[in-house]
């Protein structure tokens, strides 16, 4: 191991690379609609991790997580989008996903994220298991107006 | 029958046009076909892989097949169509252009270019306005639709191969392979979603029953990401081979998907897995060779 995995320490945050906070500078919005989407999805999510230099097991992570991300609002949001970003703090570089659908939303939030839930016929890891999978996470539901998930992980690895 | 009707009448009318158009074509064979090879040179209607010499060939022959339709008394509009040189002769075009790499758009608009040659020439055959108008009437008539059959041609082409494509990779991707004595392996490459685990199973569970096989392999080395969605599909599938009364090991867990899994919660637990796919075969063949319940080794 290389120092990528999931505890180890943030890198120092170094005076020389100060980079406003949140500052997004890559932007693409991917949609939502078919099994094919996911495909091109996880291909764009996997070259955003590795343009923001994450090692390979945090690469996972993200793809993994976006598919998960994806496939519910395509599967119970009846479609949607993904918005990929390039995200930078101080010190550290990272990749955020913004999934939104227009389906019937999520009633019971919290029993969404019960591991082994499911309103559909899958394995019901999903949501939780996205959130495990980033750094940062939050969902925002109305019944009857849609979803939001927003997820951020953050590269982990030491700098060079 | 108002249709045909309507294209006989409209024929007959312009019988004379037809006649004199033919004989254009007829007349100045050699002139029409170098033009229309100069023209598509000039205007870069052209793809790559495509010889002077074969253009020439190309429109030779498109001069002659026009010009025998025209001797018909087919409808203008359909010969395209109808006439089975001239059908025949656009096709190769368009595909040959195709394959050359010319988009669509240039394959039509290059068909087209014949328009102008010919009227060239019949405004040097005619100086009746009338006939004139009439000719260029069906001039346009026959070469719009040619046009839009190379337009078409193309498209089906792509079409056709696209599809073709992805049925070779579906079958390409899904093969089974005997690894050992009552052990098949199925190296699974790329995605997998429903489709192509419908595929798998089917072939494995074939292969299963026709090897009489006892373990069954299933290697994700080629998997690059697996979600809940694909641990479902495996789990599916390790099922059906348990139901054929077959074992089933899964091998080419790469570190980062053995995380990822672990992290999702997903409890593969109950499945005899492998790091490697070599580690999976001694785990088969451990399993092949256990003492069968009358003493023997199970075979």
């Amino acid at each position: 191991m290389t120092g990528s995995h999931a505890g180890t320490t943030r890198a120092p945050q170094r005076a020389d690379k100060v980079v406003p906070a949140h500052h997004s500078t890559e932007s693409s919005t991917h949609p939502v609609a078919s099994e094919e989407d996911l495909l091109s999805i996880r291909h764009a999510v996997r070259a955003a991790t590795l343009h923001a230099g994450f090692g390979i097991v945090d690469q996972t992570r993200v793809v993994t997580a976006a598919s998960e991300l994806a496939r519910n609002a395509y599967v119970h949001g009846g479609g949607g989008t993904l918005t990929l970003d390039i995200v930078r703090r101080l010190g550290t570089t990272g990749v955020r996903l913004t999934v939104e659908d227009d389906g019937p939303g999520i009633e019971d939030i919290e029993e969404a994220f019960t591991d082994g839930f499911t309103t559909g016929a899958g394995l019901g890891h999903g949501l939780g298991g996205a959130r495990r999978l980033m750094d940062e996470f939050t969902l925002s539901s109305t019944a009857g107006r849609g979803t939001v998930v927003t997820a951020t992980r953050w590269n982990n690895r030491r700098a060079p | 029958m108002t249709t045909s009707d309507t294209a006989i009448t409209s024929d007959s009318v312009d019988s004379g046009a037809r006649a004199r158009v033919t004989e254009v074509l007829r007349a100045n064979a050699d002139a029409i076909a170098d033009r229309w090879v100069q023209l598509q040179l000039e205007q870069a209607l052209l793809g790559s892989d495509l010889t002077e010499s074969e253009l020439h060939e190309e429109a030779d022959a498109l001069v002659a097949a026009l010009a025998a339709a025209l001797d018909g008394d087919a409808p203008v509009r359909r010969l395209a169509y109808s006439d089975r040189d001239l059908n025949r002769i656009v096709t190769d075009l368009s595909l040959r252009r195709a394959r050359g790499g010319a988009s669509p758009t240039v394959t039509s608009l290059a068909v087209l270019a014949l328009k102008q040659v010919l009227l060239e020439h019949l405004r040097g055959a005619t100086r009746e306005s009338d006939e004139l108008l009439a000719a260029a009437v069906l001039i346009n008539q026959l070469l719009d639709v040619a046009g839009a059959l190379s337009f078409e041609v193309y498209v089906e082409g792509r079409e056709a191969i696209i599809h073709r494509q992805s049925h070779q990779l579906l079958e390409m991707s899904t093969p089974v392979v005997r690894l050992w004595r009552q052990v098949l392996a199925v190296p699974l490459i790329g995605t997998l979603d429903t489709a192509r685990t419908q595929v798998v199973m089917e072939n494995l569970l074939q292969a299963i029953q026709d090897d009489e096989a006892l373990v069954a392999i299933i290697d994700i080395t080629g998997v690059p990401t697996v979600d809940t969605a694909v641990a479902q599909h495996l789990l599916q599938t390790v099922n059906a081979v348990r139901l054929m009364g077959a074992d089933c090991v899964i091998s080419g867990i790469r570190p980062p998907i053995a995380q990822t899994i672990a992290q999702l919660g997903i409890d593969l637990s109950t499945i005899l897995t492998r790091a490697t796919l070599a580690d999976a075969l001694a785990a088969a063949i451990k399993i092949t060779d256990a003492p069968g319940p009358d003493g023997t080794d199970g075979r």
